[in-house]
């Protein structure tokens, strides 16, 4: 039950992109097209578990016994990086399937603050345990997946509609994500 | 190009909020007021233009390869000594802008620079192109917080200007509120430099 609150709360009532504003980038950047959000929320799903397991266990048994808590910035974006290099090595050796799928998107997420975002993010539940935080980060990158192939969608139709000169392009987008994040409102206070 | 030229197009031509379009997650995430807005412009300023100085001044030294790993070993210490600061002096505004300090280090404005310019240029340029885009970031900031606080809350910089009860539209710091008027700020920033243009 706690579980499904976590999981309810991170993918609708506080959605990531459009509530918490994280991970713009990626969602204003690649949402032009379904076909290529769809392969990043994949890699990000990938990447934010994985980033969150192992900063999780450094936090907890490196940088707090050894009272290094203020390096928690530093080691963090270090390890994402590191990871994400890591993972595409990896991918390209173990299954150059998903690697076709996913390889462009890897290297654009060090910088995707979604990532250091929710592993901060995760550290802060009260008691929290290694699963609490795994089940975390699986739901905020479905979250992050699900605004922004919904967004990618909305986009697709800008083409088929007469935008007023000053709002094309990036004004545009922005209004119809503020549509969004307004739909994602009605779901406040569902837990 | 002469420095004041290196100053203004952070301001103008390339104001990395409303044409470049870097940074954007603090850029929606802090600014329900104008003074959230203007303390993490400054804070992002602090940082741009201390990793500009180090990054310029040992451009020379690291290999090519292991660059960009350097480049965020340097935003990530400014962004400690910014987080560390603002805890001890200013307890409350490191309350309001809560996750978003540490994730200054992934400002993508900031890698941004120190990898497109200050990697490329001596000192002096690099700390004119910081404090121009840092000012520009800055301005975007606090004028989306103005707007937003004016509408939303009917006051600003904390300074009420509507009777005590009266309604305001809460939508605009609310989420929503932030893209929406991003959008607006956005086409409005657009039609004007392209008046000046013509």
């Amino acid at each position: 039950m706690e579980y499904l609150v976590i999981i309810i709360a991170a993918i609708f009532v506080n959605n990531i992109v459009l509530n918490q504003f994280l991970g713009i980038c990626p969602f204003l950047g690649v949402s032009s097209k379904v076909s290529t959000s769809v392969g990043m929320s994949g890699a990000v799903v990938f990447v934010m578990t994985i980033a969150t397991l192992v900063t999780f266990l450094l936090h907890e048994y490196l940088l707090v016994p050894l009272g290094l808590d203020y390096m928690r910035t530093i080691t963090f974006i270090l390890v994402i990086a590191a990871l994400v290099q890591m993972v595409e090595i990896v991918l390209k050796k173990v299954s150059p399937s998903l690697y076709q799928a996913l390889g462009v998107f890897l290297p654009l997420i060090t910088t995707n603050c979604a990532i250091l975002g929710v592993a901060i993010l995760a550290l802060g539940f009260e008691d929290a345990t290694l699963i609490k935080a795994l089940v975390f980060a699986i739901a905020n990158a479905a979250g992050f997946g699900l605004a922004l192939i919904v967004f990618a969608s909305m986009r697709e139709y800008l083409d088929l509609i007469d935008v007023p000169e000053g709002m094309k392009g990036v004004p545009m987008s922005l209004l119809i994500a503020g549509l969004l994040s307004l739909a994602f409102m009605g779901f406040t206070g569902i837990v | 190009m002469t420095q004041w030229k290196n100053f203004v197009k952070g301001i103008v031509s390339e104001n990395p909020v409303f044409v470049m379009l870097l940074g954007m997650c603090p850029v929606l995430g802090v600014t329900s007021t104008a003074m959230n807005g203007l303390g993490m412009g400054v804070a992002t300023m602090f940082v741009l233009v201390m990793s500009n100085i180090v990054v310029s001044s040992i451009k020379t030294l690291v290999p090519d390869k292991v660059r960009i790993p350097t480049f965020i070993v340097i935003i990530a210490t400014f962004v400690t000594i910014v987080e560390m600061v603002l805890e001890a002096f200013l307890p409350s505004l490191y309350e309001q802008l809560g996750i978003f300090i540490p994730l200054i280090v992934v400002n993508c404005l900031i890698l941004g620079r120190a990898e497109a310019f200050a990697s490329k240029n001596n000192l002096v340029s690099s700390v004119v192109d910081g404090l121009g885009m840092g000012v520009g970031f800055t301005l975007a900031l606090t004028a989306l917080g103005a707007v937003r606080e004016m509408l939303g809350n009917g006051s600003i910089f904390d300074i009420a200007f509507v009777p005590e009860g009266a309604s305001t539209f809460i939508l605009f710091i609310l989420p929503p509120g932030a893209f929406i008027t991003l959008a607006f700020l956005a086409a409005l920033f657009n039609r004007m430099t392209r008046a000046a243009q013509n």
